[in-house]
C-alpha cells in the first residue's frame, strides 16, 4: 500500500534488484518422489529435517525442470522450515535453476586446466553455432549454454557437462558434431566418464 | 612403488564387491573390529598419515581431538566435494575403488565411536554417486555395513549427501553447514568440528583419499605405511597432473618422487608437449604459489614442497608451458575465486571482485602501472582477514604471478596487449565479464 501518492508501492513494486522467484503453477511432489524424499529423511536425525533440503530441491527440479516459488513453499512445509530458508539455499548453489532451461544444459568448464586446453574456444564455437551467449537458451529451447567453474575432470580437458552427464576431451572442431548427435541420439551421444571401462 | 590405491582401477568390474573381497578386501575392517578404538587411533597416529584434502593435518591427531566425553552422537563427514581446480583423484577412488572408501568410513566410525558417516559428494559427480550408492547397497547386503557388522555388535551407516555446485563446500565447516541444509559458508573456528561439528556434535571431517588409506594401515601396520614415504610423509599418494603435458592423469607414487619426475618422467606425465618448454607449475591445486621449472627437483611431499616455497595442497599439479600468459592465468583463476566466494566475509567477497576487474583490465590492455600496486594492496587487505583459507587462496595466484612474472604485467600495460608470440589467447576473451 502506498503511503506516498507519487511513489508506486503497489503489488508490482520490488525494491531489490534481485527478482522474486516465479511462483509457477501449484506444486506438490508426485507420490513416488514424495516417498523417495521420506526415505531420504530417515538418513538424518528426526529433528534435523532441514538437512534434506538439497535432495528435496533436486527432486523438485527433476519434476518441474526448474525450481519455482511454489516448489520452495512445498519443500518448506515438508521440512518444517520457512520458504525464505529454502530460497536462501536455492539462490546460493549453482546447480538449481530458477528459470526454465533447455532440454540440454551445456555446462562448459572454464577454469584453468580446461582453459589451458582451449575451453574458451569451445564456448566461442558453441555461441556461434547456437547464436546465443553464455547463460542463454537457444530459440528452439533445446540447448542452454552455461560457463561453469572446475568440474573435476581436468585430465580430460576441456570438459562439457550436459545435464548430469560428462563429455570429455571436447575440441572446438568437434562441437558441431556433438550438438548434432545430441539432437538425434540424446545423452547416449556423450562420451561419459573415461573411467567407466565396462561401458567401452 | 607399486600402486596400492589404484592398482585395479582399469580392470573391468574392478569396482565390484566380489572383486574387492577376492583381493583381501574388508580384511582391514575385520581386523579393526577386533581391536580397541583407541588402538586404531594410536596406529593411525604412528603411521603418520596426513590429511590428503589440502592441509596435510595428521589424521590420527584429528581423531584424537574428537570429544569422547560429549553425550551427543559423533559423526564422520567424508569430504568428497573435490572442487579445487586441478584435482581429480577422489573421483577415481570413488568410482573405481568404492569399497576401499566404504571400508575406510566404517573403520573411522569405529575408531571415533560414530555410528553414521556422511559422504558429501559434489553435485557434478552424479555418475560417481550412482556407482558409490550401488556399492554401498551391496556392502549392506553382505553385512559390511548396517547393524551388528560381522557379528561384532558394531552398527554403522554410510549415507551419501549430494552437494549442488559450491567450491566453498569443500571447506570443512562450510561442508557441515551444507550438510545441515544451509548455505555452504564457513563457521568461525574455534570451536573446531572435533568438538562442535555436524548438528553441534563432535565430528571428524576427512578427505576421501585419507579414509582410503586407513584400511591399508590397519591391514599392514603403521610401520609398513610410514616406511612407504619420507619421514612424516608416509604412505602412497595420488597426484593429479593436468594442463599442458603429454599425458595428463592421476598417478600414484610414494612421496619420495620428485615433482620433476612426475611432470617429465616417462612413467608419469611425459613432460611438456612437442616443441614446448615448461614455464610455470602450480603444484597443489589453484590455491598454492606458483613454482618455476628450476624449482622442481624436490620430493613431492608435504614438507619438501613447502620448503621450496609452495604447498602440496591437494596434489593437483597444473602445468603451464611457454604459450601461457601469466596475466591471463591470474585473471582466469580470479574469475573462479570471484564466482566461488561465499560472500560471508567482506574482504573476500569484495576483494576478489576488484582483483578480477583489475586483472581483466590489464589483460585487455587497458591497465595502468599503478594498477600493479593496487593489486598488491588489495591482496594484502584480503590475506589473513577472512574466516576460512579461501581469502588466502584467492590472493595467491595474484601475489605469486606478480612476484615471478611482473615483467609480463608491465609488458601488457606498456604495449596494451599480450606480448606472447601467440595464439588464440592473445585475442580478446569473449563476452564482457
Amino acid at each position: 500500500m502506498s503511503f506516498h501518492p507519487k511513489m508506486a508501492y503497489d503489488a508490482t513494486f520490488h525494491k531489490s534488484s534481485r527478482t522474486l522467484a516465479d511462483p509457477g503453477p501449484p506444486f506438490t511432489f508426485t507420490p513416488e518422489r514424495r516417498a523417495r524424499l521420506d526415505e531420504v529423511l530417515t538418513r538424518y536425525p528426526p529433528d534435523r529435517k532441514r538437512s534434506a533440503v538439497l535432495p528435496a530441491l533436486y527432486l523438485a527440479q527433476q519434476q518441474h525442470g526448474y525450481i519455482t516459488g511454489n516448489a520452495m513453499r512445498h519443500i518448506a512445509e515438508i521440512l518444517e522450515i520457512t520458504p525464505a530458508d529454502v530460497e536462501d539455499v536455492v539462490s546460493y548453489y549453482t546447480m538449481f535453476y530458477t528459470k526454465p532451461v533447455g532440454r540440454f544444459v551445456l555446462n562448459v568448464c572454464r577454469t584453468l586446466s580446461c582453459a589451458l586446453n582451449g575451453a574458451e574456444r569451445v564456448t566461442e564455437e558453441l555461441c556461434a553455432k547456437l547464436h546465443i551467449k553464455p547463460g542463454e537458451t537457444d530459440t528452439s529451447g533445446t540447448f542452454t549454454l552455461v560457463e561453469v567453474e572446475c568440474l573435476g575432470a581436468c585430465d580430460r580437458a576441456p570438459v562439457v557437462m550436459v545435464n548430469d552427464a560428462w563429455h570429455e576431451c571436447v575440441s572446438p572442431e568437434s562441437v558441431g558434431h556433438m550438438l548434432d548427435s545430441l539432437r538425434t541420439r540424446g545423452e547416449s551421444a556423450l562420451t561419459g566418464c573415461h573411467l567407466a571401462v565396462e561401458k567401452r | 612403488m607399486e600402486p596400492l590405491l589404484t592398482q585395479d582401477v582399469r580392470k573391468p568390474n574392478g569396482y565390484t564387491l566380489d572383486f574387492y573381497v577376492e583381493h583381501d578386501g574388508y580384511a582391514g575392517l575385520r581386523r579393526a573390529l577386533g581391536m580397541a578404538p583407541d588402538q586404531i587411533i594410536e596406529m593411525v597416529k604412528a603411521s603418520g598419515l596426513r590429511g590428503r584434502g589440502g592441509a596435510g593435518f595428521p589424521t590420527g591427531t584429528k581423531w584424537q581431538f574428537v570429544d569422547k566425553k560429549s553425550p551427543n552422537p559423533r559423526y564422520i563427514a567424508c569430504n568428497a566435494d573435490e572442487s579445487e581446480p586441478g584435482t581429480f583423484k577422489d573421483h577415481v577412488l570413488m568410482e573405481r575403488n568404492p569399497h576401499l572408501l566404504i571400508e575406510g568410513c566404517a573403520i573411522a566410525c569405529y575408531a571415533i565411536g560414530a555410528k553414521v558417516a556422511y559422504i558429501y559428494i559434489r553435485g557434478e559427480f552424479l555418475h560417481v554417486q550412482q556407482v558409490l550408492e550401488a556399492q554401498i547397497a551391496e556392502a549392506y547386503k553382505a553385512g559390511y555395513l548396517g547393524k551388528n557388522i560381522l557379528g561384532s555388535g558394531f552398527d554403522c551407516d554410510v549415507w551419501i549427501h549430494r552437494g549442488a555446485g559450491a567450491y566453498e563446500a569443500g571447506e570443512e565447516t562450510a561442508l557441515l553447514e551444507s550438510l545441515e541444509g544451509k548455505r555452504a559458508q564457513p563457521r568461525n573456528k574455534p570451536p573446531f568440528p572435533a568438538v562442535v561439528g555436524l548438528y553441534n556434535c563432535p565430528t571428524a571431517v576427512n578427505n576421501v583419499e585419507t579414509l582410503c588409506n586407513v584400511p591399508l594401515i590397519v591391514k599392514n601396520g603403521a610401520e609398513w605405511f610410514a616406511a612407504l614415504g619420507p619421514e612424516k610423509n608416509g604412505g602412497p599418494k595420488l597426484y593429479c597432473i593436468s594442463g599442458q603435458v603429454k599425458r595428463p592423469g592421476v598417478y600414484e607414487a610414494s612421496m619420495h618422487v620428485t615433482l620433476r619426475e612426475l611432470i617429465e618422467g616417462e612413467r608419469y606425465a611425459g613432460g611438456a608437449r612437442e616443441g614446448r618448454t615448461l614455464k610455470a607449475i602450480i603444484p597443489g591445486g589453484s590455491s598454492v604459489p606458483v613454482l618455476l621449472p628450476e624449482q622442481l627437483d624436490v620430493p613431492a611431499s608435504f614438507d619438501a614442497v613447502q620448503k621450496a616455497g609452495s604447498l602440496l595442497g591437494s596434489a593437483g599439479i597444473i602445468v603451464c608451458d611457454d604459450t601461457t600468459c601469466m596475466v591471463w592465468l591470474a585473471e582466469n583463476l580470479l574469475h573462479f575465486y570471484r564466482h566461488e566466494s561465499c560472500g560471508k566475509c567482506t574482504p573476500c567477497r569484495e576483494g576478489t571482485d576488484w582483483l578480477h576487474k583489475i586483472l581483466h583490465r590489464i589483460e585487455r590492455g587497458e591497465g595502468q602501472m599503478r594498477d600493479l600496486d593496487l593489486l598488491a594492496s588489495i591482496s594484502a587487505q584480503i590475506g589473513g582477514k577472512t574466516l576460512c583459507a579461501f581469502g588466502d587462496a584467492a590472493i595467491t595466484p595474484v601475489q605469486t604471478t606478480l612476484k615471478h612474472f611482473r615483467h609480463e604485467y608491465e609488458a601488457h600495460i606498456r604495449e596494451g596487449r599480450c606480448t606472447l608470440v601467440a595464439d588464440w589467447r592473445a585475442r580478446q576473451p569473449i563476452g564482457a565479464h
